[in-house]
């Protein structure tokens, strides 16, 4: 299967974007190289502005080019956009519902050898939480693609999650349609429904596999907007499965795990068992590695999941 | 400057002091001192010189303004409700559920806001994009951008400072509002943010230096401003923190504590007086 990481289909959609809208202008945090935006840097070097490392006043540069009318995207590691300038995103942007794109890589413990400092957990905790930010994880390049370019048009304050690893591709690129607030059911199942996001969809997909094999008819879904979340979509596995699993790249606390928990709670309580980071800071090493210690892999997610079912 | 300006001006400033002292009271809330120094230059900012249209308050090519300190809303709502954004009347909702006039600015909310702000520090920044943004589409527009001298203690203060000269911005003008005050005390007791001249100008601006109070000396500012090419501009004005009003003046207390209803008469009387000696 090919693989490709979404930092890398952020940086080219930037460009497929930049053809349809002369209004576009792409700011980063001396992170342009890391962060592929150099790829438009490269094509549209007059739309581009390198906001130097201090991530505070990008965004709010960001705020006042998009109150001018401008479509603005504004990029540099999660937790720098999300963690350092998290003040500024949300009274700059999130309160005067500014439309703002915030193009956030590196996002999780898969960034790999930099270490803790750089591995962002808490990013989804931070932007679900400020009012009308609409909150992305899309899962592979076709969709990281088909979400940047959908997300232009709609009018809002907006973070998106990209990675650092290559992520295998598993949407067909010329049926695919990004919509906006809607899980995506790839395998349904009735025994157990395991959720995922971002760069865990994939692994999903295989525990899925993995799990019919042993009898295990486990419902797959796709949710890459964590909020809006579809709701609809949750409570239906919850009420047709009786159990739920989730799976990201991102600490067990306020991220899907807790987003899913929250509408089940409500509607239809059932057990949701989060795997994620168990409210830990990640280490250096190599991304694949990191993610097999962390749980973080369809070997862990079939074993979670025939515990929950106490197979 | 021409001496009936100046004193239309005055007229205004004054007006616009009382609207502040009127808002605060009502809301029982608020903050007079800092809104009172930065009063005269709002005035002849809004009532003078910038291109906005109370008619079409998006306009896109109108001139802009951030409240960087946003806590003196009570002076720019007072100098809108003036130049016609909305009445006159409105300022005494201040504060109140429900009401247009928030603690601290809200754009969408209030017609003639171009930025919310409240959290210091970051105004400044959106000033940058919107100036940016001037540039890339070659709008003649400007933006102005009001802070404090306590203000520019936060660290985003000089990373959009950094911004402006790197991007060279010259259709952006900042204000700093030294009346040496903050909440805790002196600016220099607290935190010195001083030598704030020095500082600007080590991050490329230009700097001028200025009585907040002085229509003549504003109005020269601004002019040269407009002169100055490839930089962006910092106009510091020594003013008094509670401006106006006698027993505001120059005290600590006063940053965010509003008049009672003796106080609220003394004020409104001092400035009433002033008003009609202009008047005359």
């Amino acid at each position: 299967m090919e693989k490709k990481a979404t930092r890398d289909s952020y940086g080219e959609a930037l460009v497929m974007l930049a053809e349809k809208r002369p209004d576009l202008v792409v700011l980063d945090a001396d992170l342009a190289a890391a962060t592929k935006t150099g790829t438009f840097k490269k094509a549209y070097p007059d739309r581009f502005f390198d906001c130097g490392i201090a991530e505070a006043n990008m965004m709010g540069v960001a705020a006042g080019i998009a109150s001018t009318g401008k479509l603005v995207f504004a990029s540099s590691f999660a937790m720098f956009a999300a963690g350092r300038a998290f003040e500024i995103v949300r009274n700059s942007i999130g309160y005067p519902h500014l439309n703002v794109k915030i193009g956030a890589t590196h996002a999780g413990i898969s960034v790999g050898e930099d270490g803790a400092s750089h591995q962002c957990n808490e990013d989804i905790a931070l932007m679900r939480a400020i009012p009308g930010m609409t909150v992305i994880n899309p899962a592979d390049d076709v969709e990281a693609k088909a979400a940047v370019l959908a997300m232009a048009d709609f009018v809002g304050p907006t973070y998106m999650r990209f990675g650092r690893l290559a992520a295998p591709i598993f949407n067909d690129a010329a049926t695919y349609k990004f919509e906006l607030g809607k899980g995506v059911q790839l395998k349904d199942g009735k025994d157990v429904t395991i959720i995922a996001t971002g760069l865990m969809v994939a692994e999903a997909i295989e525990a899925g596999k993995a799990l019919a094999e042993q009898g295990i008819d486990a419902r797959i879904i796709n949710i890459h907007t964590i909020k809006p979340i579809d709701r609809d979509i949750i409570i239906k596995a919850a009420k047709e499965t009786g159990k739920i699993i989730t799976v990201e790249e991102h600490s067990v606390i306020g991220g899907l795990g807790s987003a899913v928990a929250d509408v089940v709670t409500e509607e239809c309580p059932v057990p949701v068992i989060k795997i994620g980071v168990k409210d830990v800071y990640g280490h250096s090493g190599p991304a694949v590695d990191l993610l097999k210690e962390f749980g973080l892999c369809a070997e862990n997610i079939v074993a979670v999941t025939k515990a929950a079912l106490g197979r | 400057m021409d001496a009936l300006l100046k004193k239309q001006l005055e007229i205004a400033a004054t007006k616009v002091r009382m609207g502040v002292i009127e808002g605060v009271h009502a809301a029982k809330a608020g903050h007079p001192g800092g809104s009172l120094s930065v009063a005269d230059t709002l005035t002849y900012l809004y009532m003078h010189r910038m291109n906005v249209d109370p008619k079409n308050p998006t306009m896109p090519d109108r001139d802009r303004l951030v409240l960087s300190k946003g806590h003196t809303a009570p002076a720019l709502y007072a100098v809108l409700a003036q130049r016609g954004f909305f009445p006159v009347e409105e300022l005494k909702t201040l504060r109140k559920i429900g009401s247009r006039l928030q603690g601290h600015p809200s754009m969408g909310k209030l017609p003639g806001i171009d930025m919310s702000t409240g959290s210091l520090g970051q105004g400044i920044s959106t000033a940058c994009g919107m100036a940016l943004s001037g540039k890339i589409s070659s709008d003649t527009y400007k933006v102005y951008t009001i802070l404090g001298d306590g203000e520019i203690e936060e660290g985003q203060v000089w990373e959009a400072a950094m911004f402006a000269a790197q991007y060279k911005l010259d259709n952006l003008v900042a204000v700093v509002d030294n009346n040496g005050l903050q909440i805790d005390g002196k600016i220099e007791d607290v935190m010195s943010s001083y030598p704030i001249d020095e500082k600007f100008k080590a991050f490329g601006w230009h700097v001028i230096c200025i009585d907040g109070h002085d229509f003549d000396q504003i109005e020269k500012a601004f002019n040269e401003a407009e002169t100055v090419l490839n930089k962006p501009t910092v106009i510091i004005q020594k003013s008094v923190k509670g401006k106006g009003v006698s027993f505001m003046e120059n005290q600590v207390g006063w940053h965010g504590k509003a008049p009672n209803d003796e106080e609220y008469a003394i004020a409104m009387k001092e400035l009433g007086d002033h008003l009609a000696e202009l008047e005359k």
